[in-house]
């Protein structure tokens, strides 16, 4: 089932009923292809929660159109819409043993629908089976690891067959060894159901290690969408660029001058074409190449070891942050003792942002 | 070195007087419990002499020399205990069932539902607990015999389906369900009627439970309404029923089969007590301790 946002817009009112309005998503216009893993990725209380409500009907938007496939879904309540969602706190029902945790939406079913109940009971195992919990199915969530309700959450999801699974926040309540591991293991499940699946994170390593595309918000703002890789080779203003990637990319302040990228008086790049001007140059860690006679010139401050690369701590009087950082490959030689270290720029690692606007010039 | 040595001896004192001042607690909470519990042991060893070994004592004795049935033969036979006993079952079931329903409601909204006044409103309901029940008392009495309902069951049970303080018990402990669980019943496709009695009430239930035992315990035990309201033996409670015994029935002057009638009339209570006084506790400090 695909998903399409037309021109959706979600207000909310402020506290006072004057003038302090919130828009958690403003105008938000694409499309979610049929079977794609999605995520939905931007810092904490950009919105990401409210589109997932929006697209669940647990939010009704102020304006705009949602569409499954071709059916204008707008009106729906969220109980007629056939979504399994997953919350960030599970919300298993505590009374309920994992079976009938599972079970309870199918009891919901109305008219046609209706299911007896040995199609339910196969329909909870089957369920149970895609997540692996078969042998915990009377157990009460509390007699259960966060992982484990995890799956629990995921199979209850599941067991309607629904056109679209949800997942907000899926993995913040984990600790890290298991995070890895149920990343994986969602990829799993949406790859063996083929359901169209959108998760709601602000880990952008999560959403670009198991996602098929990733979208980009910002305050309620759609910033980009693509595939991970896409996305991060080719960002489209400032705040995505250094929104994505670890360590995250180095800015700079430059301009523009004569046909060349400067960065203090050093030429980095090539602008051929480009109005002189004020801008930002931002260049991702794994950019820098040390070269002797390279163009930028940093102050040396450290080197870490990482094992197959090397991580270089420099220092540049015009760099946004105190210290910059390039990964290297370990085969290069640093000159501890020195004062400096000299790179070049791979091209395609360097991006250069007007100063207004923050949109992508080269 | 000598360090820990004094540490220790410190630890020692500490211990000692921990000790003494366990054994003096327990000594005072003991004769407290003898005080207490006595009156009730005088009742039940008096309920199992016989009139005439009863009478025959000058000095009372502290125990039974020739336990008899007869005083409860008695309480049963020549006044109509077992009708009170039906009239206050009806009475408690019935009020408690209904108080629930209205509970029930009152508190989701209040919990879950966003209206205009909302606070305004819950606040005037937690104010009106502040007027004591002597007061309403009055207007209710005028209000129910306006209405024709004196020595009716309806009379009886109407002034107590409800209950402010049930109301903001439940309300708090309906506010700790996190509201992820009614989004997740609604994805799930549940209507809020459903969600109310399938969900929030199970996860409730020990609220609901201590609500629900407190209630009887209370219906139990309600008397100046139930007196005011029915001036017909066939409406007493077993609390008006006792009264009536000892104004018009043996009471006066068969001690014994008196004190037969107030154990029969008492020991389902206690009984209810016992076996939930865990949970009555519990369910009040929950509601009483928000996180």
């Amino acid at each position: 089932m695909k998903v399409v946002l037309k021109n959706v817009t979600k207000v909310f009112p402020g506290r006072l009923k004057r003038d302090d309005k919130v828009v958690a998503v403003d105008n938000f216009d694409f499309e979610i292809p049929d079977g794609k893993l999605v995520a939905l990725l931007g810092p904490s209380g950009c919105g990401k929660s409210t589109l997932l409500n929006l697209i669940c009907g647990l939010e009704e938007p102020t304006s705009g159109r949602i569409f499954f496939d071709d059916t204008d879904i707008t009106d729906l309540p969220p109980e007629a819409r056939g979504v399994g969602m997953v919350f960030q706190n599970y919300a298993l029902y505590p009374h309920m043993t994992v079976r009938k945790n599972i079970l309870f939406p199918l009891g919901n079913f109305k008219g046609k629908d209706k299911l007896t109940k040995e199609q339910m009971e196969e329909r909870v195992l089957e369920a149970a089976r895609i997540v692996r919990i078969e042998e915990l199915m009377e157990r009460k969530p509390s007699q259960m690891s966060g992982g484990q309700q995890q799956r629990v959450a995921i199979a209850r999801a599941l067991v309607k067959l629904p056109g679209l699974l949800l997942l907000d926040e899926p993995l913040s309540n984990l600790d890290a060894r298991l995070r890895l591991e149920t990343r994986e293991e969602i990829r799993r499940i949406q790859k063996r159901t083929g359901i169209t699946t959108v998760f709601v994170t602000h880990d952008q390593e999560e959403a670009m290690s198991i996602s098929d595309m990733i979208i980009v918000m910002k305050q309620g703002v759609f910033q980009q969408m693509g595939k991970p890789q896409e996305v991060y080779d080719d960002p489209v203003n400032l705040f995505v660029a250094k929104f994505l990637g670890t360590p995250a990319i180095n800015v700079f302040d430059g301009r523009i001058e004569n046909g060349k990228v400067y960065i203090g008086e050093e030429a980095v790049a090539d602008a051929a074409g480009k109005p002189d001007g004020e801008v930002y140059v931002t260049i991702r860690p794994e950019g820098f190449v040390p070269d002797a006679n390279g163009p930028l010139t940093c102050g040396f401050s450290a080197v870490e070891v990482m094992g197959r690369d090397i991580s270089v701590i420099a220092t540049h009087e015009k760099a946004e942050a105190p210290v910059i950082r390039a990964i290297v490959d370990a085969d290069n030689k640093i000159d501890e003792t020195s004062e400096t270290v000299r790179f070049s720029i791979k091209p395609h690692k360097l991006f250069v942002f007007d100063k207004a606007t923050e949109l992508r010039i080269i | 070195m000598a360090e820990p040595f004094s540490d220790r001896d410190v630890k020692l004192k500490h211990k000692k007087s921990s000790k003494v001042k366990t054994v003096l607690t327990y000594v005072g909470l003991s004769v407290w419990a003898l005080a207490v519990l006595f009156p009730f042991f005088w009742m039940i060893m008096t309920s199992f002499k016989s009139y005439e070994e009863y009478n025959a004592e000058t000095t009372p004795s502290l125990f039974v020399h020739n336990p008899t049935l007869q005083n409860f033969i008695k309480a049963f036979t020549d006044v109509p205990l077992a009708r009170y006993f039906l009239n206050t079952f009806i009475f408690a079931v019935v009020t408690t069932a209904l108080m629930l329903v209205v509970i029930i409601f009152a508190a989701y909204a209040f919990a879950r539902l966003k209206f205009r006044g909302k606070d305004i409103l819950f606040t005037f309901f937690l104010s009106l607990m502040m007027i004591p029940t002597e007061l309403v008392i009055i207007t209710n009495f005028v209000t129910i015999t306006d209405l024709g309902l004196r020595n009716t069951y309806l009379g009886l049970i109407l002034p107590s389906v409800t209950s402010v303080f049930y109301i903001y018990l439940l309300k708090e402990s309906f506010e700790m369900v996190p509201e992820e669980m009614y989004k997740a019943a609604k994805v799930d496709g549940t209507s809020d009627l459903k969600f109310l009695f399938r969900i929030m009430v199970p996860i409730c239930r020990p609220t609901v439970v201590t609500i629900v035992i407190l209630k009887v315990i209370e219906c139990w035990n309600s008397y100046v309404w139930p007196r005011l309201i029915t001036d017909r033996q066939e409406f007493y409670l077993v609390s008006n029923g006792i009264q009536e015994i000892r104004q018009n029935g043996f009471g006066r002057e068969n001690i014994p089969a008196m004190m037969a009638a107030v154990v029969v009339i008492s020991v389902p209570l206690i009984v209810v007590f016992i076996i939930f006084h865990r949970k009555i506790m519990e369910g009040v400090a929950r509601g009483g301790t928000k996180g």
